[in-house]
């Protein structure tokens, strides 16, 4: 369970936001809105044990996640807002590092099947810089395909992507909250999920 | 999910993206051949004279071209969110830093040194010295690439970000830069090199136990 107790978040001198408190239990969305610049993406690094918060703190089961360290990131997938690809390598190529550097490397097959599940069929061996952005998107979004991780930190997980593509992902989220998984995303969009599943944090601008 | 397999397999993409970037590659080598080239054409063929500046003029232009590949190490991942993830990852940062640092001596370190022979012979140096030339830069190259690690995370999203890294790492620079050539000079004059050389060893071993934590609490803190 993930939990943040009178979370405070201030950048550069300006508070953010100040005495935010929420848990987040296992098969449960939380969709964080606010306005731009209302710290959302800011939020999102705190949970991930990026940035320490102002005041305030984040437990993970009950511990504070500063203590756990690598054992908490090993339980979160965080997709930031940008995609953490690189141009010069594969699709495939990409996938596969960046499964190897979350500790859970993936055979080539594997990953091929992720990459099948994104609509990136075919373009597996393409070079990055010849996709399209909404295909570089796909490459980044196809980690949740292979991800064990229980907690999914998404940063505007819908940017650039096509209406099909944005169903694909919002009935994989659905998967994931239906086994026991969590996500905490932003998004501007109404995010397609049931209702009774979704809980709502809304950041003051 | 061990450790090992996460760390060789960051070695392998950072040469694999080193392999598709060749260009980079060969331009901080370029310079290495260039800068140190330049030399003899400016101080005048006078074979003593080359002689006694060979080892200054080599270890200044290796210092300068290690300083041109720095920017590379960190800037790239982190305008791409790569270095977030790295934080993230399971294993242990100061291992991913260990990791890139290795690649970053691997791509523009180890190319000085197999390099250096043949430049030492443009200076008219002895097969004595140039082996020790050979070695101190063998030693000497990895401690640039350690304490430079430091200096590209100190640096990192800072603007003019590569100017403030030469100010920073160069200076630092300056034993390694002393003994490294004094090694050489030492050798020449018909003394022994064994200390120049113990000295720039003793540096790598420091150096290659505390930068790595540096550069991992400087990151963090750039990555805040």
């Amino acid at each position: 369970m993930l939990a943040a107790h009178d979370l405070a978040c201030e950048r550069g001198g300006r508070a953010l936001f100040r005495n935010l408190n929420f848990t987040l239990e296992r098969g449960v969305l939380l969709h964080i809105k606010g306005a731009n610049g209302s710290g959302k993406t800011s939020l999102l690094r705190m949970l991930c044990g990026l940035t320490p918060p102002a005041s305030g703190r984040i437990t993970w089961d009950d511990e504070d996640i500063r203590g756990l360290r690598e054992n908490y990131a090993a339980q979160i997938t965080y997709i930031g807002h940008h995609p953490a690809v690189k141009d010069e390598l594969s699709a495939l190529e990409n996938l596969r590092v960046a499964q190897a550097l979350a500790g859970q490397p993936v055979t080539v097959a594997q990953a091929q099947a992720a990459l099948a599940a994104v609509g990136l069929q075919g373009r597996a061996n393409l070079p990055l810089r010849v996709l399209s952005q909404g295909q570089r998107r796909r490459v980044a979004l196809a980690r949740l395909w292979l991800s064990h991780a229980v907690l999914w930190i998404l940063d505007e997980p819908f940017n650039a992507l096509d209406v099909e593509a944005a169903a694909l992902l919002e009935r994989h989220i659905e998967t994931h909250l239906g086994a026991g998984g969590m996500v905490v995303l932003t998004t501007h969009q109404q995010p397609g999920i049931a209702s009774q599943r979704m809980h709502i944090v809304q950041l003051a601008a | 999910m061990n450790g090992q397999s996460i760390w060789l397999s960051l070695l392998r993409r950072d040469l694999l993206l080193a392999a598709r970037r060749s260009a980079d590659v060969a331009s901080v080598i370029f310079f290495f051949v260039i800068a140190a080239s330049l030399f003899p054409l400016g101080v005048g063929a006078e074979p003593a004279m080359l002689r006694a500046v060979a080892p200054g003029v080599l270890w200044v232009a290796a210092l300068l071209s290690t300083m041109l590949s720095l920017g590379r190490l960190f800037a790239a991942d982190h305008l791409d969110g790569t270095l977030e993830q790295m934080l993230l990852s399971p294993q242990p940062l100061i291992m991913t830093i260990i990791a890139k640092t290795l690649a970053h001596w691997l791509i523009s370190g180890l190319p000085l040194v197999v390099l250096a022979p043949v430049l030492g012979l443009q200076f008219d140096l002895s097969g004595r010295e140039i082996l020790v030339l050979t070695v101190s830069l063998l030693l000497g190259t990895p401690v640039l690439s350690l304490i430079g690690s430091i200096g590209a995370a100190l640096t990192l999203g800072v603007r003019g970000g590569g100017v403030l890294v030469a100010l920073l790492v160069l200076p630092l620079y300056i034993p390694v830069l002393i003994f490294g050539a004094g090694a050489v000079t030492a050798s020449a004059a018909g003394l022994g090199a064994q200390a120049g050389l113990s000295l720039v060893g003793a540096m790598l071993a420091v150096s290659a136990v505390f930068a790595p934590y540096a550069a991992a609490a400087a990151l963090r803190i750039a990555l805040e």
